[in-house]
């Protein structure tokens, strides 16, 4: 196999697998956010519960996607050294703004937010979660701002010539605002607040079919379905608009979305569904409506839209895939406006959480949102080939030249399978997570003082006499704890007693 | 002050900020398998617990400092070194990884496995950062195209494994000082013990990696030449080596830590002394090497970067000294600990 395509590959495997973090993680900020904010305002300890549940999980969620995304920020210099040496001095500065202004804001308040319950007060703790949230919004910001700028380039001039060129920055701001940016912006971050919304509410429908936490899951599911709600009706508008953008400023990518391939003079057709074939340049089993494409691209049912026969065969990205996985994302997109309207409606009746059926459609529709996201980048990314900056540099012009295919591939089977082992892990921890469920921490049961006086007794006792009872205490957990103190952090009396005994 | 020179420094203030920070839970990684018994392994984690992650973040920083200001120097370092970088990867995942998931199940066999990875992930990883100083220090064999040339064999010299074998001496000696302050009890009077010992064993490579720059790097020295204030420096890095051990000794260990970190801020001061101007020396003719001006990003980018550090550094700052003043004092195990 060719190097460009295993690096292609590559990258590919590498960044859906980071992508399925950061949404999580921007719309599971924002859940938190709201369910802290309620605690903090009304003082009810089950707001309180659900937030210190989110925590958990964010900080697992956060975890991977830390992992996976410093690989994403070497394997631009390690597999794509033109690219990077092409668009440094534009590129650069948005990586270098999302470090210094996103990465250090979320990292660090992620700290307070998941060690720091006991440690600071309501107040801070919530001020450090806002933090948190803001901070994983800002790292979308300058990820999708450089991204924007690869599909629609501003702002910039080339100095040198042939393998020697290089983009340079004429006007930051303009290349910040570039004419996709905003409109790409505000769309991957209503996908990721779509994903954490269903994440939450997969969870808390779980929660009530199965009569577990059921006050709590309550007031979580609602939470999530108006979040859910309102972002999928906004992602529509803001994928209309989108879309508007890129019939002007990348008509290849429109017209490979929408598999059309022949300009006509009128209005174009707009296909619900089909299998694109570009040999034949059409589309086989297609079902369309007529002028829609016109009407949706342009607002006007008559006037033609640019297809691929406008494009040199070299130049047309490959509509197959394009087309599919935009479709995709279209589709599930609706479904979650379907879903959660339809559950608003039941709520207001107030019949909602009897709705079984609904429930556990709600309990595997989180699977929707990560699959459109998914799509959606594969359907941008495919749809901007065979560029990588568009109309500048070729992906296959972008590789780095002293890489030979066999490390690339050796690394492939190297990612592949940390990667698998990562992904069964977060399943795994996110599910025994779940089992265990969030905990009330009610004032009178004092379960949060009680334990750190625990642990702190514990603690002392251990510092005199901890290496008489080293094998007790390694062996310990297996005996006494089950699946359900997995994730708790007072030691369990099994560890504590024996030492004490051994005190004078 | 020119740009470029600006931005050499700055990356160099990242890089000491990152050696000094993570050092020390990397060094605390390091120790890992020598404390025994699940509690004291639970303390050892939870003192880095809060931190470890933020300080990653200047890795990550530096990384798209560098991207940003010196395209060409990123671009030629991270495709010619492919092996060693996607090792480090694994290596910092791996670290990760564990720290997270060691608490999550209480079996032993699912404990020893993740104390095993997160303890041998930031040895090696450390290494790995040891070894490309070194070899960035002896040159690199990088052509007039401003590719690298070699293979990876040509990366394990002795001088970069030396180098290699100082690195994680050091980030275990700053580590042990680290631990010792957040620990109390028997535990600490065992960490006491292995401050002595890694303090001798950082003091024995850091002889022998003096003497080996000065026989094996003569353009190691050349900037001292040109700049002869430069050699307080190396008189403040031999006094703050020998606080180290009075300090310990007079049971401060506060001013011991402060020491080491004055120490490995010194180290990575001798380095970038020993580069610059040059971000990548090359072996193979001085006129190859990728300086600080023909591997750099246009004035324009990097005028617009020092505006975007200027703003974002005093956040940073205030970031970095929130999380270590609410997670000050001795390391307590409590429901939200690892």
């Amino acid at each position: 196999m060719d190097a460009v395509l295993l690096a292609r590959l590559q990258f590919a495997l590498t960044i859906m697998f980071h992508y399925l973090f950061p949404p999580l993680t921007i719309g599971l900020g924002l859940i938190m956010v709201l369910t802290e904010g309620r605690f903090v305002r009304t003082g009810d300890r089950r707001y309180e519960a659900l937030a210190r549940f989110w925590t958990k999980i964010y900080a697992v969620t956060f975890a991977v996607g830390v992992a996976s995304g410093i690989v994403m920020e070497f394997e631009f210099g390690t597999n794509w050294a033109t690219y990077s040496r092409f668009v440094g001095d534009v590129f650069g500065s948005a990586l270098a703004a999302e470090g210094v202004f996103a990465f250090f804001l979320e990292s660090g308040f992620l700290a307070v937010v998941v060690f720091g319950w006991g440690r600071v007060s309501r107040r801070l703790h919530y001020f450090a979660t806002v933090m948190v949230w803001l901070g994983s919004m800002f790292s979308a910001v300058w990820i999708v701002v450089a991204n924007s700028w690869q599909q629609t380039p501003a702002g910039y001039h080339i100095v040198g010539t042939g393998a020697a060129a290089r983009a340079e920055i004429l006007d930051f701001w303009a290349m910040v605002f570039n004419p996709s940016s905003v409109d790409r912006l505000v769309h991957v971050l209503l996908g990721g607040l779509i994903q954490g919304a269903f994440f939450s509410m997969s969870v808390c429908a779980w929660y009530l079919l199965k009569r577990r936490h059921v006050e709590l899951a309550k007031r979580g599911f609602d939470i999530g379905l108006v979040v859910a709600a309102l972002c999928s009706l906004a992602i529509v508008a803001s994928g209309h608009h989108q879309a508007q953008t890129v019939t002007v400023t990348q008509p290849a990518k429109l017209a490979a979305f929408e598999g059309h391939f022949r300009t006509l003079d009128g209005g174009a057709p707009l296909y619900l569904f089909g299998f694109p074939d570009a040999e034949a340049e059409q589309v086989e089993l297609g079902v369309a409506v007529p002028k829609a494409l016109s009407l949706l691209a342009h607002g006007d049912p008559n006037q033609p839209v640019t297809a691929l026969d406008q494009f040199p065969p070299p130049d047309r990205p490959p509509v197959g895939l394009s087309f599919q996985s935009y479709h995709l994302m279209v589709l599930l997109g609706g479904l979650f406006i379907g879903l959660t309207l339809l559950a608003l409606l039941l709520r207001w009746r107030g019949r909602l959480y009897q709705t079984r059926w609904l429930l556990w459609a709600f309990v595997f529709a989180v699977v929707g949102p990560i699959v459109s996201n998914q799509a959606g980048w594969i359907a941008a990314e495919v749809g901007r080939q065979p560029w990588v900056v568009y109309g500048l540099l070729r992906t296959s012009d972008a590789i780095s030249q002293t890489v030979p295919a066999e490390q690339i591939v050796g690394s492939i089977v190297m990612f592949g399978v940390i990667y698998l082992g990562l992904l069964a892990l977060w399943l795994f921890v996110l599910n025994s997570k779940i089992q265990h469920g969030p905990e009330l921490h009610t004032a009178a049961g004092g379960e949060g003082p009680a334990s750190l006086i625990g642990a702190a007794s514990a603690l002392h006792e251990a510092g005199h006499s901890l290496t008489a009872t080293d094998d007790a205490e390694t062996d310990a957990p297996e005996t006494s704890g089950g699946a359900d103190d997995a994730d708790r952090a007072p030691p369990t009396p099994s560890e504590s007693v024996p030492e004490g005994e051994d005190e004078p | 002050m020119d740009l470029n020179i600006f931005w050499f420094v700055m990356l160099g203030v990242l890089l000491t900020g990152y050696a000094i920070l993570d050092g020390f839970d990397l060094g605390v990684g390091t120790l890992h398998l020598f404390v025994k018994g699940d509690r004291e392994r639970r303390i050892v984690l939870n003192s880095i617990g809060p931190l470890w992650d933020g300080n990653e973040v200047w890795l990550v920083t530096f990384g798209g400092g560098l991207f940003a200001a010196f395209p060409h120097a990123y671009a030629t370092a991270f495709s010619g070194f492919y092996l060693p970088f996607m090792l480090l990867l694994a290596f910092l995942m791996g670290r990760a990884v564990s720290l997270e998931f060691r608490s999550k199940q209480p079996a032993p066999w699912w404990r020893a496995y993740w104390d095993f990875s997160f303890s041998a992930a930031s040895t090696l990883a450390v290494l790995l950062f040891g070894v490309a100083v070194g070899n960035a220090m002896q040159g690199l064999p990088i052509g007039a195209d401003k590719e690298y040339a070699g293979s990876v064999f040509d990366l394990l010299g002795p001088y970069p494994l030396l180098v290699g074998a100082l690195a994680v001496a050091m980030c275990t000696m700053h580590g042990s000082i680290f631990l010792y302050l957040k620990t109390e009890g028997a535990l600490q009077q065992r960490v006491h013990g292995w401050m002595w010992r890694s303090f001798f064993a950082f003091l024995a490579l850091y002889v022998a990696v003096s003497v080996a720059t000065l026989l094996l790097v003569p353009h190691a020295t050349q900037s001292f030449e040109r700049w002869p204030a430069a050699w307080i420096v190396v008189v403040l890095n031999v006094l703050a080596v020998a606080n180290i051990p009075r300090a310990i000794h007079l049971g401060r260990p506060g001013y011991a830590f402060v020491s080491s970190c004055c120490t490995v801020a010194a180290l990575n001061f001798l380095f970038g002394m020993a580069l610059f101007p040059n971000l990548l020396v090359s072996s193979l003719d001085p006129s190859f090497s990728l300086d600080i001006y023909n591997a750099a990003a246009s004035q324009k980018t990097l005028g617009i970067m020092r505006t975007i550090v200027f703003i974002g550094l005093p956040f940073v700052a205030a970031y970095t000294a929130t999380v270590y003043w609410v997670f000050r004092g001795k390391t307590k195990l409590d429901e939200t600990s690892y």
